[in-house]
């Protein structure tokens, strides 16, 4: 009998233990609650991760979004660390989601979300916050006038849900426009037109690669030309696929970009690499470099880098003496059904992390909040072709009078950068983005490499046809282990994947202690009886 | 005798490997990868002199043998094997020559290393060359320039600033933004760059950097990276030797 009693303290010894690992463990990774309200009383101090596109205007933005941010809220801090590049922030909050130091609030895209949400309750999801009577968007208790849910564009704060929660809001959007040198697509007999298709685009680099006799491009009497830069090839290859009705992936994630559709496009990147009409960005450098020099007819780049395009652009990367004079224009992207134009739809979005301290995730998405207000979305687009993401913005009389001086200089109002954001502005409804899921961000990367493999093979003398491609698809579907994604089986009925081991081991133990429990009543019992 | 056989065809086997990968290797001279193609395979052998950044299991490394120098951008390699490339480790290089807005670099290359005393490079004093053609003949090698002056740049508030976080100010301390500075000789400025892949915060040279006054005279070493012309990465300042 005392032999079992010592069985019996041994494993509640034990499942006590677990009990409280498991409680250890899960501490830091309980799902947020909101609080009730926002204790004013304690001192907070959010960590913001952004980033601008080395524009000392953004970041000085950002900067006064903080302090007057931390004016109205005295209790808040905002410390905020700076990033050029969205895959350096990716990389640093997959580091510090594994140390538990990820930052309160993020700029980010959703495809990088996804990823994020791998770990357990890593996010703050924003939907109760959002609809918060009291700090919600338009709440009560807000001390700054920010938008309502409805004053935010519902497209853009779509695209910030991801599965069945809103996990980001929208921060600013741009598409990808292409920038056009006027002047040489009439000199070589064409006419610019208001919605270019692929088969122009083409048409016009091809013969802009002409050569004189003396190895110099006819066109611009220069050693160099590239008629046809792309910056982003994973946009490229998405956006050609999206306006041809052509799979890429489903909303669950399964892959379904290796399809005949990839194949005849890619042979068509593969003529024009051959006549020298087109190249990449990661091949050659940035297109607004060439397209400033005169060594490119159509650059293919977001808009917002429009302030970096044109002769009289207030961003110049190459020197002065090296800078053409040329007519530029701004078009949509090539279409290949320019009645139906499709774009997508980007610009970074800000999420939210957990915390073990509701009232710190409040403040959090306090600040958050107050980066979709009037003031920071104002400013913050006019630095660039950004449109603001909510309608209360775009309909301010301040937004509404900045729109109405283009061309007035060549800084604030460079006509460039404001046609680029009428682009978007007059096309949300044509823009999309691609399912987010977690290897979302894979499959877009590899989208793009399908493009520069073919660019650099056709390059490099090798051969691009019906018997490499099979052999391509499968390079790329491991080198982005594409193969490895596995899709969701819908939201109402979620794999949740298998339990943790630390679940495993609870349960288990629970099973054993019930079991000895019941061992020792039914001896009990029987002992009772006997006597 | 079958022994002796099989003696003799072992070692025929490893004259035939042997000679299958001489016949691979084709290692060029310096004056043969310039005189390469774009896009043609090259291959060379040459000297580790810095690393400049691992990311995404590719490493990014300065070269230089004692006829001219190499980047090799985004090599392939694990972690560890990045690890093993110390200063002044002979490895060959097979790759492709690419262009990338000037930079002429080694892509998608493998490696080998090679049994062979390690060299480091010499800085080659430069300074004469600024702002000539001649320069980018010393493109991608250790170099050194002697006696510049700081100059002032203008940061975001318009004040007169020995460097700035980001090419136009744009960045902050403790963000590990490339560093931008301004240095003078014969009456012309250039500009000069601290990469933070190479050189990040917290390193002496970045340090070192943001403590410049304007008007210090100094003495600046890096590889002479090019983007749209000269871009020296600097890894190193000392005060100008009298």
């Amino acid at each position: 009998m005392k032999s079992i009693k010592k069985i019996a303290a041994l494993l509640m010894a034990l499942l006590l233990c677990v009990l409280l690992t498991g409680c250890h463990g899960s501490k830091d990774s309980s799902a947020f609650v909101i609080p009730d309200s926002f204790d004013t009383g304690r001192h907070y101090t959010v960590t913001f991760w952004a980033k601008n596109d080395t524009n000392k205007t953004q970041t000085a933005i950002y900067e006064k979004a903080m302090a007057d941010f931390e004016a109205l809220y005295p209790n808040i801090d905002v410390n905020m660390r700076l990033y050029t590049d969205y895959s350096r922030i990716y990389n640093d909050v997959i580091t510090n989601i594994a140390t538990g130091t990820t930052p309160n609030v993020c700029v980010t895209y959703p495809d990088h979300i996804a990823t994020y949400l791998t770990g357990n309750n890593v996010m703050a999801p924003l939907d109760d916050l959002i609809t918060n009577p009291k700090y919600g968007l338009g709440g009560s208790e807000l001390r700054f006038d920010g938008p309502t849910v409805d004053e935010v564009v519902p497209q853009f704060l779509a695209e910030c849900k991801i599965g069945d929660h809103y996990y980001a809001l929208p921060y600013m959007r741009s598409t990808e426009a292409l920038y056009i040198n006027k002047t040489f697509v009439e000199k070589l007999g064409y006419t610019v037109l208001d919605v270019p298709t692929w088969d122009f685009v083409w048409q016009v680099s091809d013969a802009a690669a002409a050569k004189g006799d003396d190895g110099n491009f006819l066109i611009n009497g220069q050693k160099t030309m590239i008629p046809f830069i792309y910056k982003s090839t994973d946009n490229m290859m998405i956006q050609m696929l999206k306006q041809l009705n052509a799979p890429y992936s489903t909303a669950e994630g399964e892959v379904l970009i290796f399809n005949d559709t990839t194949k005849d496009l890619l042979f068509t990147v593969r003529d024009h690499v051959a006549t020298g009409a087109f190249s990449t960005f990661k091949i050659s450098s940035y297109p607004g470099n060439f397209l400033n020099a005169g060594q490119c007819i159509f650059a293919v780049d977001s808009t917002a880098g429009a302030t970096w395009m044109g002769t009289q652009a207030p961003h110049m990367d190459i020197a002065a003496d090296q800078v053409a004079d040329f007519e530029l224009v701004v078009r949509p992207i090539p279409q290949f059904d320019p009645d139906h134009p499709a774009m997508i739809s980007q610009g970074p979005s800000v999420c939210v992390f957990n915390k073990t301290d509701p009232q710190e995730v409040l403040a959090s998405w306090l600040f958050t909040q107050y980066l979709i207000s009037n003031d920071v979305q104002i400013a913050y687009s006019e630095t660039e072709g950004y449109v603001p993401v909510t309608l209360k913005a775009q309909q301010d009389p301040a937004y509404q009078d900045y729109l109405s001086r283009k061309g007035e200089d060549n800084d604030e109002h460079y006509y460039v950068k404001l046609d680029a954001a009428k682009l978007l502005m007059d096309n949300t409804a044509n823009t999309f983005v691609t399912p987010v899921f977690n290897g979302s961000a894979s499959l877009r990367d590899a989208a793009g490499q399908l493009i520069e493999e073919v660019a650099k093979s056709v390059r490099r003398k090798k051969t691009v046809d019906d018997t490499t491609i099979p052999a391509l698809y499968d390079q790329i579907n491991s080198l982005y282990r594409l193969d490895q994604i596995v899709p969701a089986k819908g939201a109402d009925s979620a794999d949740m994947g298998p339990l943790p081991g630390t679940a495993v081991t609870l349960l288990c133990a629970l099973v054993a202690a019930w079991a000895l429990i019941g061992l020792y009543a039914l001896r009990t019992a029987l002992k009772r009886k006997n006597k | 005798m079958k022994k002796i056989l099989a003696i003799a065809l072992a070692m025929l086997m490893l004259c035939l490997t042997a000679c299958a990968v001489a016949e691979d290797a084709k290692v060029m001279t310096y004056e043969e990868y310039v005189a390469a193609e774009l896009d043609s395979e090259v291959t060379v052998e040459t000297y580790v002199q810095a690393k400049q950044s691992w990311r995404d299991n590719k490493g990014t490394i300065y070269c230089q043998s004692e006829d001219g120098a190499y980047f090799l951008y985004n090599m392939p390699m694990s972690q560890e094997e990045y690890d093993m490339l110390e200063m002044g480790t002979k490895i060959r290089v097979t790759g492709y020559k690419a262009e990338w807005s000037g930079e002429v670099e080694i892509t998608e290359a493998t490696f080998e290393i090679l049994d062979a005393e390690p060299w480091i490079a010499e800085p080659k004093d430069v300074t004469d060359l600024l702002g000539t053609d001649e320069l980018i003949n010393y493109q991608n090698q250790l170099v050194i320039f002697s006696g510049m002056t700081v100059e002032a740049k203008k940061d975001a508030n318009g004040n007169d600033v020995a460097f700035l976080y980001n090419w136009d100010g744009s960045g902050q301390a403790g963000s590990n933004n490339d560093l931008y500075f301004d240095l003078s000789v014969n009456g012309q400025t250039y500009t000069f760059t601290v990469e933070s892949y190479l050189r990040g915060e917290g390193t002496d040279v970045y340090t070192n950097v943001t403590d410049l006054a304007i008007g210090a005279k100094i003495d600046a070493v890096g590889f002479l990276y090019w983007y749209n012309g000269a871009n020296p990465h600097i890894i190193a300042i000392q005060p100008a030797a009298e």
